[in-house]
C-alpha cells in the first residue's frame, strides 16, 4: 500500500527529470487553463476583455516566480543539480588534462595501495580458503601446554574425543600438511599434501569434481585405507585431464594409492601460502610421517585442526566448553595430558601456516597505505587550491548572481567525487593487477606451489568506496574552505586575476606540505627501522655456520625402505661422501634447524631439579649423528661429541645446550649427569653452544640432541661441509646415491644460508613493501612541495624582481627560495619526529633488536628528507634566479 | 504575491487536501472554492495554490489527470489519494485539537 504512491512519485521525479520540457509545457497549459477560466468569469462579471484579462493575471501573481516555485515544490533538483555538476565537472577536468592527470594518478596510487593491502589481508587473512564454505565460522584449533608459551599440535586421539563431545561445533576436521615424492613414468618430483580426517571435504563443503571424497572409517587403522583425492591443477597437468583417473593408482611415498576424487577447479587447500596438490586419510599417516602409527597414541602430538562453529556461537563460548573437554581429558589421562589444553585461533592468527607470519606485515601495511592514501589527497588538495584560486573569480560571481554557498560546496564537492571515484576504479585495477604480488617477494622453494592470492570481492570493493568517499571529503575540503571567505564587492572590484590570486592563505597550502612532510618521514622511519632489522637478523649468528655447508636429503622413505635397509644405506653413503675430494665433513640430522618440520619434545627429568607441581618439564630435541656439531659447526663447551659406538646397543648418552644446562643443573657440571628422555635415562656426554632452533628471533632456549642410531628415522636432512660449489656436489652426490641404488632421488639441495633466508623472507618482504610504499609517498610529498614552491615564486614575481633591482644576486634569491622550502621540511620533519617516536613503537614483533627510537633510522630518514626537499625545491629556486626584473617591474 | 508564512502553508495543504476530499477538481476550481469557503480571509493568491498542488502531488498525497471539463476545455484535474486522504484525517484530527485548545484560552476572561 505504501508502495504504489511511492512507485508514482518515483515516476514523477523522473519525468521532471528527464522530460523536463513536456514537464514545463504542462505547467504552462495549467496556468493558461487557470487564466482562460478567469478572464471567462471576469468577462460574465462585466468587464472588458482587456480587463478581465489584466484583472486575472493581477490576481494569478508573476507567472515565471510561480513556475519556478512549482518546479521547486517538485523536488528532483537534486538529481539536476548533481547531474548537471557532473557534466560541468568533468568538462573543467578535461579542459586542464594536466591538473587532472596528476590528481588523479595520485589518488589511484592511494587508493590502489589500500585496495591491494585490503585485497590481501581478505584473501589470505579472513577468507584464506577459496571455495570453502562459512569461514567466517571457521577457527583454527591448536593444543597448549601450560608451562610453555605458543601452540603444540594435538594428539589422534584426542582429536576424536574433542569431536566427539563438542556440541557448539559444526565439524571438527584435521589438515596436517605433509610431502610425497610423485612417481610418474621415469619423473620422481617431490610435491605438497594435506594428512585429513575423513569428514574433511564435507566439513568444508567442498564437492570433488570426479570421484567421491572419503567415506567415514576411512581415516581409521595403520595404513589401512590408500585412497587419495588430487587436486584439479595435479589432474590437469600430469594426468593430462584423464577422465578415466577415478580408480587408477599413484604411487604416493612408494605407496600405491588409489585417486578416488578430483577436487574442483579453484580449491587449493586449508594451508595460508601454499597450494596442496594431494589428500590422503589419517590413515595413510605412517607413510607420510615419521615416528610410525601415532592413531591410537595419545602422547603422539602431530595433528593441526580446524573447528567450524554452529551459527550464532561465540569463539569465547566454544573455547569455555573444550577447555573443559580438555579438563577432563588431563583428568582421565594425566600420563600424557598433564598440563595441556585446547585453544581457538581466528584463522588470521592460525599457528601453524603462513598466516602467523604474514600477520604483522600486513597490519603495518594497513597503516602504511592509509599514510599514503593520506599523503596523495594531500597533494590533490593542494592542487584544487591552486585551481580555486584560478576560479575565486569564477565562484565571486556565482555568488554575486545568486547561488548559495551550498551549491558551491556542492559543486565543489562534485569535482572531488569525480577525482577520487576515477582514482578508485584505477586503485581497483592496481590491486587487481598486485593481486598475486605477495608471492613475488616471498623466496620460491621446489616442490611448494606457493599461493598468496589477494581477494577483491564485495567487501574489499565497499571498503575502496568508502575509501573513495573519505578521499573526496578531504580533497574537497580543502578548495570548500578557501570559498568561505569571499569577500563579493572586494573581489569583483580587483581586476587583475594576479591580484585576486595573491589573496589566497599560502598557510594552508604550507600546511598541506608539512602534513605530506610529516607523514612520509614516519613512513622513512620506519622504512629505515625495518631496513636495519633486516640486516641485524641476517647478521646475527644462528649459531651454527652457514656458510660452505650444503643441505639435502635422500627419498628413503618414499623408495620404501625400512629401519634396518636405511641405517645400512646411511652408514654406506656417509663413508662415500667423507671420501668426496673437497669434502671436511658430512653428518645427518632428523629435523634441519629454521625449517617448517618441527622438532620432537619430549617431558624430561633431572635428578636434583625439582619441577613446581603445575610444570611438567618438556624440552625440543634432535637426532643427530656424529660430526654433525662439526660439520654445522656448533662449538662443544665441554664434554665429547657422538661417535659411531653410540649406537642402539651401546648406553644412552645425551649433548645438552648452554641454557639447559644453567636450568636444569645451575652450578654444576651437567657431565656424566642423568637425564630422562621418553622415560629413558640418558647419560649427558657434552655440553654445546646455543643455536637458532625454529627462529632467527627466538631467545636462547633449553635444547638437546640425542645420537640419530639411539632414536632412528628415515631419510633425514644430510649436512656436507665443503668448500665446492652447490653444483658440483650435487652431481658428486648423486653419483655415490645411485651407485647404492638407482631408484633413489635427492631432496632439494641448499646452502645453510638459503635455508636462514628463507626463515627470515616474512621480514624481507615486510622491508620490500615499506620500503616501495615509503618511496611512493617521499616521491608525493616532493611532488607537494615542488608545487607549492614552484607556486610561491610564480607569485612573489614582483617582489623577486624588485629585489634583483635593488641589487640582490642570483645566489641571494636561490638560497631564499631553497631555504624556503627547507623550512617547511624542517617543521615537518619535527612533526614526524614526535608522531614517528609514538608509532614506531607499532612496529613490536617486526624489528629485532633494533630500538625503535634508534638513532641511526632518525638520522638517515632526516638526510633522505633534507636531499629530496633540495632536489624539490630546485626547480623553483632556479626559475627565481631568471626573473627578469625589467619586465616584472614594467608589468 | 506575498509568500504565505508557515501557519497559512501548512493550514492551505490541509485546507487543499480537504477540498479535494469533497470531489476532483482543477487548479482554478481549488481557488474558487477556497476563496468562497474562506470568505476571501486567508487571502490566499492564486498563484501561491500552484506550487502547493505540485508539491502535495510530489508528496503522493493528490494525483493529477488531464481531463476534459464540462465546457470541454484540456484541464488539469487532482483527486485525493488514499494516503491522501489518511494525511488529512490526522491533519483534521491535529487541527481540531490545536483549535479547541487555543479558542478555549481565548475565551478566557480575564479575571
Amino acid at each position: 500500500m505504501t508502495f504504489e504512491p511511492w512507485l508514482y512519485t518515483l515516476r514523477l521525479r523522473l519525468r521532471s527529470r528527464f522530460r523536463r520540457q513536456q514537464v514545463d509545457q504542462e505547467l504552462n497549459d495549467e496556468l493558461h487553463d487557470h487564466l482562460e477560466q478567469q478572464i471567462k468569469v471576469n468577462i460574465t462579471r462585466g468587464m472588458s476583455p482587456e480587463d478581465a484579462r489584466y484583472a486575472a493575471l493581477r490576481a494569478l501573481g508573476g507567472i515565471t516566480q510561480i513556475k519556478q516555485r512549482c518546479r521547486d515544490a517538485r523536488g528532483g533538483s537534486v538529481i539536476e543539480n548533481l547531474v548537471q555538476d557532473l557534466r560541468y565537472g568533468f568538462r573543467q577536468l578535461i579542459r586542464s588534462p594536466g591538473f587532472s592527470s596528476l590528481a588523479i594518478l595520485c589518488l589511484t596510487l592511494g587508493i590502489g595501495a589500500n585496495t591491494a593491502v585490503f585485497s590481501w589481508i581478505e584473501g589470505i587473512l579472513f577468507r584464506p580458503y577459496p571455495a570453502v564454505v562459512h569461514q567466517e565460522r571457521l577457527l583454527a584449533l591448536a593444543g597448549t601446554a601450560r608451562v610453555e608459551s605458543g601452540t603444540a599440535a594435538i594428539s589422534w586421539p584426542d582429536f576424536l574425543d574433542l569431536q566427539r563431545s563438542c556440541t557448539l561445533c559444526d565439524a571438527l576436521f584435521v589438515s596436517k600438511i605433509t610431502s610425497s615424492t610423485l612417481n610418474n613414468g621415469d619423473r620422481a618430483e617431490v610435491t605438497t599434501g594435506s594428512i585429513v580426517s575423513a569428514n574433511y571435504f564435507d566439513a568444508i563443503g567442498v564437492r570433488p569434481v570426479l570421484g567421491r571424497s572419503f567415506e567415514p572409517g576411512e581415516d581409521a587403522g595403520s595404513d589401512a585405507h590408500p585412497v587419495a583425492v588430487i587436486s584439479y591443477q595435479l589432474w590437469r597437468e600430469r594426468f593430462k585431464s584423464d577422465p578415466q583417473i577415478i580408480g587408477k593408482t599413484q604411487r604416493l611415498n612408494n605407496v600405491p594409492h588409489t585417486i578416488i576424487g578430483v577436487a574442483p577447479e579453484g580449491f587449493y587447500g586449508t594451508f595460508v601460502g601454499w597450494a596442496m596438490q594431494f589428500w590422503i586419510p589419517a590413515s595413510m599417516e605412517e607413510t607420510f610421517e615419521s615416528g610410525g602409527y601415532k592413531l591410537e597414541d595419545r602422547g603422539a602430538r602431530w595433528i593441526e585442526s580446524y573447528v567450524r562453529l554452529k551459527p550464532g556461537v561465540t569463539r569465547a563460548q566454544a573455547q569455555q566448553e573444550l577447555s573443559a573437554i580438555a579438563a577432563r581429558l588431563e583428568n582421565n589421562y594425566s600420563a600424557t595430558n598433564r598440563g595441556r589444553g585446547i585453544s581457538l585461533w581466528p584463522l588470521w592468527q592460525t599457528p601453524f601456516n603462513n598466516a602467523g607470519t604474514l600477520l604483522p606485515t600486513l597490519e603495518i601495511m594497513l597503516a602504511v597505505v592509509a599514510f599514503v592514501l593520506l599523503i596523495a589527497c594531500a597533494n590533490v588538495g593542494n592542487l584544487l587550491l591552486v585551481r580555486s584560486f584560478a576560479r575565486r573569480r569564477e565562484m565571486t560571481v556565482r555568488l554575486a548572481i545568486g547561488a548559495s554557498r551550498a551549491r558551491l560546496l556542492q559543486q565543489l564537492f562534485t569535482e572531488g567525487l569525480i577525482l577520487s571515484a576515477i582514482g578508485a576504479a584505477g586503485g581497483l585495477l592496481v590491486a587487481y593487477w598486485c593481486r598475486h604480488a605477495l608471492v613475488l617477494l616471498l623466496p620460491a622453494r621446489s616442490g611448494v606451489a606457493m599461493y598468496l592470492p589477494g581477494e577483491i570481492d564485495w567487501r574489499v570493493m565497499s571498503l575502496s568506496a568508502g575509501i573513495c568517499l573519505i578521499a573526496t571529503l578531504i580533497v574537497g575540503l580543502v578548495p570548500a574552505f578557501q570559498t568561505r571567505n569571499i569577500d563579493l564587492a572586494g573581489a569583483l572590484k580587483a581586476e587583475s586575476t594576479g591580484v585576486v590570486g595573491a589573496a589566497g592563505k599560502p598557510w594552508v597550502r604550507s600546511g598541506l606540505v608539512v602534513f605530506q612532510v610529516c607523514l612520509s618521514f614516519i613512513l622513512l622511519v620506519g622504512a629505515a627501522l625495518l631496513l636495519e632489522s633486516l640486516q641485524k637478523i641476517r647478521t646475527t649468528s644462528p649459531g651454527f655456520s652457514t656458510t660452505n655447508v650444503v643441505q639435502t636429503g635422500v627419498s628413503l622413505i618414499s623408495a620404501g625402505y625400512d629401519v634396518p635397509r636405511s641405517k645400512t644405506f646411511q652408514d654406506e653413503l656417509i663413508d662415500r661422501v667423507r671420501a668426496l675430494p673437497g669434502v671436511q665433513s658430512a653428518a645427518f640430522a632428523r629435523v634441519t634447524p629454521l625449517g617448517y618440520k618441527s622438532f620432537s619434545s619430549t617431558p624430561i627429568a633431572v635428578d636434583g631439579y625439582q619441577p613446581s607441581p603445575e610444570e611438567q618439564p618438556t624440552v625440543d630435541y634432535n637426532q643427530v649423528s656424529p660430526d654433525y656439531f662439526a660439520t654445522l659447526g656448533i662449538r662443544l663447551l665441554s664434554g665429547r661429541e657422538f661417535t659411531r659406538a653410540d649406537d642402539e646397543n651401546a648406553p644412552l648418552v645425551a649433548i645438552v645446550n648452554q641454557t639447559m644446562a644453567a636450568r636444569y643443573w645451575g652450578q654444576q657440571d651437567p657431565i656424566d649427569r642423568r637425564l630422562q628422555v621418553n622415560g629413558r635415562w640418558a647419560r649427558v656426554i657434552g655440553v654445546a653452544a646455543d643455536s637458532k632452533y625454529e627462529s632467527m628471533r627466538e631467545s636462547p632456549k633449553p635444547f638437546f640432541y640425542v645420537p640419530l642410531l639411539q632414536d632412528f628415522a628415515r631419510g633425514p636432512v644430510l649436512y656436507i661441509r665443503s668448500v665446492q660449489p652447490v653444483q658440483s656436489i650435487v652431481a658428486a652426490l648423486l653419483r655415490e646415491v645411485h651407485a647404492l641404488d638407482g631408484d633413489l632421488a635427492l631432496y632439494e639441495t641448499i646452502t645453510v644460508q638459503e635455508q636462514v633466508d628463507r626463515s627470515t623472507s616474512p621480514q624481507l618482504v615486510a622491508v620490500t613493501l615499506v620500503s616501495i610504499l615509503g618511496g611512493l609517498a617521499l616521491l608525493l610529498a616532493a611532488v607537494g612541495l615542488y608545487g607549492v614552491m614552484a607556486y610561491a615564486v610564480a607569485q612573489s614575481n614582483r617582489e623577486l624582481g624588485l629585489r634583483m633591482a635593488l641589487g640582490a644576486g642570483t645566489a641571494n634569491l636561490f638560497r631564499r627560495v631553497i631555504s624556503r622550502g627547507l623550512r617547511l621540511t624542517a617543521v615537518g620533519v619535527l612533526c614526524g619526529a614526535a608522531a614517528g617516536l609514538l608509532l614506531t613503537r607499532l612496529f613490536g614483533t617486526l624489528l629485532f633488536n633494533v630500538s625503535p627510537t634508534n638513532p641511526l633510522a632518525f638520522a638517515s630518514a632526516v638526510a633522505v628528507m633534507t636531499i629530496t626537499s633540495v632536489a624539490a625545491c630546485l626547480l623553483p629556486a632556479w626559475r627565481a634566479t631568471r626573473t627578469d626584473p625589467a619586465r616584472v617591474l614594467r608589468e | 504575491m506575498s509568500k504565505p508564512s508557515d501557519l497559512v502553508q501548512g493550514t492551505l495543504d490541509m485546507l487543499i487536501l480537504k477540498i479535494l476530499a469533497l470531489q476532483p477538481l482543477n487548479g482554478w476550481a481549488v481557488s474558487q472554492r477556497l476563496q468562497q469557503m474562506s470568505s476571501d480571509v486567508l487571502g490566499v493568491s492564486d498563484g501561491s495554490l500552484y506550487p502547493s498542488l505540485h508539491k502535495l502531488e510530489q508528496r503522493g498525497w493528490i494525483t493529477a489527470q488531464w481531463k476534459l471539463s464540462e465546457n470541454n476545455r484540456r484541464s488539469k484535474f487532482y483527486s485525493l489519494t488514499r494516503l491522501g486522504r489518511k494525511h488529512l484525517e490526522k491533519e483534521a484530527a491535529d487541527w481540531n485539537r490545536l483549535s479547541a485548545a487555543i479558542s478555549g484560552i481565548v475565551k478566557l476572561k480575564e479575571a
